[in-house]
């Protein structure tokens, strides 16, 4: 059996564990557009923040992919699928055969069209590992830096920069940071930190032209910058599966199983769409652990195994120069079945977003103590008692539930 | 790595269990790095990787189930938290990054970010200097066992 992956994330790799775990002879390749060996995106700013190194962001060690068994073209970017002939075109024509093939093609930056944007030479983007290296090496300690987008990227890069340069300003469109997870109630804690941070945040407002050495903005001022970070947002990349004749919306449409609608073709992690167990909908849920989830389940597929569905729920957990945010699931409106409450605790806060009797979200600031007990509730569906929420909203604690529950849960006699 | 491994866990009987908290402690103290408990523990913020719940009425300890298939080892964005051959599940903490995932995850709330920030979680005493869990050697009422089940 011939398993080829486009990828060397992690859901590439997760893939050919996978893979492996259940067929030791296959011959597995993945295709690495990337010159480096698999590493987890989210630690990049983390590499700017020197806590981590290019040595130990490696996601697996250095032997991995030898002890696999499995090669890796590096360099090699796909371009076509050809799922009648199973083959993989590449862009430098090499045509690569394959039984099953698995599709782990990640995300690309969204770079809004802005007037003068590119005559910047300062400019970088934040997603890849060559993008932090090469602004690793930009920043200097007299470096003024505008970044774009006010999301999860662009704050990220504003921590990992933070003490490293003379100043950062951020700007977004929207009337909040972190505007995809958090509404202006949880963004407001957050924006205040980060400013006493001495992070300048530029909210409803963005750059609208560049000039060289600064930017004019939506209101009219001009910012003054030496580096450019744009990280306005980010697509998944479905071309090659769409292009081919596969079912996708946003991302490539995948089964728990990570099949896709062509023969043969798999695809996992943040390229994908696929049912959001807090609230059913479709949608692409580009987040690490969920990769990882994806593609051990379309590794275990394509090796003849059924794998256990795992439900899948947007969740990020933040943390921004010392404070900790968690998000989980989503919000009901109220004609779903919405409610919400909010629990005050003595560094945080925490609000839960209710459908009926399950928990369907929450979002903790600040006090992110045994947020899993939380997250499981959703995953699980787990229908609450009043009492039971009464108490857990307080509490994250097995204690909330029955004896024969903790039992269950805790294992035999507890 | 996979597998459903029959290991010896920690496993705390509640009907035993008196919520004296001592299993935190010798925890804490175990997982220290330190030789002397006095100076470990005494007026210090400790951090243990077990933790009694409980309200006077009923009171049990809890800590890493080691999981057949752990979401935090899925989660870990650092590759940092691991399952071992042995079936443990533990944390390098020089890969460990401090981003939490493992916190948003863990499904019995079993991981906690330590004084450095970083993930801290049960690893059986395994990697320490104790050999064997100190909560279950420390437990006066004999509630905390380390047994297969």
């Amino acid at each position: 059996m011939r398993y080829l992956i486009i990828g060397n994330g992690v859901a590439a790799v997760s893939c050919a564990e996978a893979i492996r775990e259940r067929d030791a002879d296959g011959e597995i390749t993945l295709l690495s557009e990337e010159m480096h060996p698999a590493y987890c995106r989210p630690l990049i700013s983390y590499l700017l923040e020197r806590k981590t190194d290019r040595e130990k962001m490696l996601y697996r060690p250095a032997d991995f992919y030898e002890k696999l068994r499995c090669r890796v073209e590096y360099g090699v970017r796909a371009v076509k699928i050809e799922p009648a002939a199973h083959t993989v075109t590449a862009g430098d024509g090499s045509v690569h055969p394959y039984d099953r093939l698995c599709v782990a093609t990640g995300s690309s930056p969204f770079v809004p069209p802005i007037e003068g944007l590119a005559g910047v030479r300062a400019r970088y983007g934040f997603l890849t590992l060559d993008d932090a290296l090469a602004l690793d090496e930009a920043a200097l300690a007299g470096s003024r830096v505008l970044i774009v987008g006010a999301g999860l990227i662009g704050l990220k890069c504003a921590e990992g920069l933070h003490g490293r340069v003379k100043s950062i300003t951020v700007c977004d469109l929207s009337d909040r940071v972190l505007s995809s997870i958090l509404d202006i109630q949880d963004a407001k804690p957050v924006e205040e930190h980060l400013c006493a941070q001495g992070i300048e945040l530029l909210l409803g407002d963005s750059a609208v032209s560049f000039s060289p050495g600064y930017a004019v903005m939506k209101s009219g001022i001009r910012v003054p910058f030496d580096l450019l970070v744009t990280a306005v947002g980010v697509r998944p990349n479905a071309a090659l599966v769409r292009e081919a004749g596969g079912e996708c919306g946003r991302g490539i449409t995948v089964d728990e199983a990570g099949r896709t609608s062509l023969p043969d073709v798999f695809a996992a992690g943040d390229c994908t769409e696929s049912r959001d167990t807090s609230d059913g909908k479709q949608k692409v849920m580009a987040l690490m652990p969920n990769a990882c989830i994806q593609g051990r389940a379309a590794g275990i597929a394509m090796a003849g195994g059924e794998p256990v569905p795992s439900p899948l729920i947007p969740m990020n957990s933040l943390g921004l120069l010392g404070l900790h945010i968690m998000t989980a699931g989503s919000r009901p409106s109220a004609e779903e079945g919405g409610s919400e409450e909010s629990v005050r605790t003595g560094s945080g806060l925490r609000r839960f977003f209710l459908r009926g009797n399950r928990l369907a979200g929450f979002v903790l600031i600040g006090d992110v103590t045994r947020a899993g007990i939380y997250t499981d509730l959703i995953r699980t569906g787990r229908e609450l008692t009043e009492e039971e929420f009464a108490f857990l909203k307080k509490n994250p604690e097995l204690r909330a539930f029955d004896v024969k529950t903790r039992r269950n849960r805790l294992g035999g006699v507890v | 790595m996979r597998g459903n491994k029959i290991m010896k866990k920690v496993y705390v009987d509640e009907a035993h269990c008196l919520g004296c908290h001592l299993c935190e402690y010798n925890c804490a103290f175990a997982n220290s790095g330190l030789d002397d408990m006095v100076t470990a523990l005494k007026d210090r913020a400790i951090f243990p990787y077990i933790r009694v719940e409980g309200d006077g009425k009923i009171s049990y300890a809890v800590s890493c189930r080691h999981c057949d298939d752990p979401i935090c080892v899925r989660s870990c964005i650092a590759g940092a938290m691991q399952k071992r051959e042995d079936g443990t599940v533990r944390v390098d903490k020089s890969k460990c990054v401090g981003c939490l995932t493992c916190v948003l995850v863990c499904p019995y709330g079993a991981v906690v970010p330590g004084p450095d920030g970083l993930a801290g979680k049960c690893e059986l005493c395994l990697a320490n200097s104790c050999g064997s869990p100190a909560c279950v050697r420390g437990c006066p009422n004999r509630a905390i066992v380390y047994e297969e089940r």
